[in-house]
């Protein structure tokens, strides 16, 4: 989060809601090491990444839903993903996410 | 809980070495610890077993400064997969101290703090080494490098870079046999073919061995053709890049295997 610190500052200081996205897990060949990360406020505005661009659409979106229901999820990303995401890594690798509000 | 986060985004700032560690997957999820090097703590991750055991892995990610997932059962048992902990490390930048206040100087300055180096640059000429000349250092010290090693060399590891660009004998062969006491991950010189055949003779006659020239890269800087002192600092920094995960930096076209890979 050394990246988006001043991003998460600036937001907290504006009484904004905000939500984390953090990689917490690569398997084979992923963009980003564990530790990168993404936020998102509550006006959908952006800070930080955590793919080579592949993925944060999707993380937006999943930010967005975890400031509304308080929620705290893992969300993983990979190239044999065949669920619910129809989004994955070029790279060929699998991403493991852990998202959660910034209340803490 | 309110308060974690203030208290992680202090220490972030002041390059205070600290660590956080979340429950991922598993009963709490979301519950945090942050943890200090000299191992105290504040936040919880449930209860007094678990936050003992995962603050002594945290000084240990810590001090490596790595940051992963780690597997325990609720009472933080070993070898359980009860709960997924998320420890991440905020180790202090890397830092590089730069010998001799040339114009390849501030353009090494410029690309190091891009990739994140707390940058030191030391000459012993007053009128060179002043912070107007290299804006983008985080340091200017007026001294000889070797008494700046002599400080500071002790706080350098594998992390660390020095990089020698003065060019002169007088100053960076005793900057040189100072670099090669302390642990630092990255020694080179600048210099000619010649500058560079001449320095290692003087390094050997003051009691250099072989090895010890061999942990030098001289002439400093991978072989791209740079020419201004831009392109020279990226050749600097992509050759501390290469040597820190032990590739010989061919083209990505000329070379086979995953782009990204581990380690």
């Amino acid at each position: 989060m050394r990246e988006i610190l001043k991003d998460l500052e600036r937001w907290r200081s504006q009484g904004k809601q905000i939500a984390v996205a953090r990689v917490v897990d690569v398997e084979g060949s992923g963009p980003r090491l564990p530790g990168a990360a993404m936020a998102v406020n509550e006006d959908g505005d952006v800070a930080g990444s955590v793919s080579g661009g592949c993925v944060e659409g999707a993380v937006v979106a999943e930010a967005l839903q975890c400031i509304e229901d308080r929620s705290r999820k893992m969300v993983t990303f990979g190239y044999s993903d065949d669920d619910a995401f129809a989004v994955g890594l070029t790279c060929g690798g699998t991403i493991h996410l852990f998202l959660e509000p910034l209340d803490w | 809980m309110a308060d974690l986060f203030d208290v992680l985004s202090t220490a972030i700032k002041n390059e205070e070495p600290i660590a956080l560690a979340t429950i991922v997957r598993g009963e709490g999820s979301g519950a945090k610890l942050v943890v200090l090097a000299n191992g105290s703590s504040q936040g919880t991750l449930g209860n007094e077993s678990l936050d003992r055991v995962v603050i002594r892995d945290t000084i240990g990610e810590l001090a490596a400064g790595t940051s992963g997932l780690r597997h325990y059962g609720r009472n933080g048992e070993a070898r359980q997969d009860e709960l997924d902990i998320f420890i991440e490390s905020y180790a202090p930048p890397p830092q590089m101290l730069i010998f001799g206040a040339v114009d390849f100087t501030a353009s090494l300055c410029r690309v190091a703090k891009v990739l994140g180096y707390r940058v030191t640059v030391c000459d012993a000429r007053p009128v060179f080494a002043t912070h107007q000349r290299f804006p983008a250092a985080d340091e200017v010290v007026v001294d000889w490098p070797h008494r700046l090693l002599d400080k500071v060399g002790a706080g350098l590891g594998p992390r660390d870079a020095v990089c020698v660009l003065t060019h002169d004998p007088k100053f960076d062969v005793p900057a040189v046999l100072a670099a090669l006491k302390t642990k630092v991950g990255y020694l080179g010189a600048m210099g000619s073919r010649r500058t560079t055949i001449d320095r290692n003779q003087r390094l050997l006659d003051e009691g250099a061995s072989q090895e010890d020239l061999d942990r030098m890269m001289a002439p400093i800087g991978l072989d791209l053709g740079a020419r201004t002192p831009e392109e020279t600092a990226i050749s600097i920094c992509a050759e501390i890049i290469a040597l820190r995960s032990g590739r010989v930096a061919p083209s990505l076209r000329d070379a086979d295997g995953d782009i990204h890979r581990p380690g």
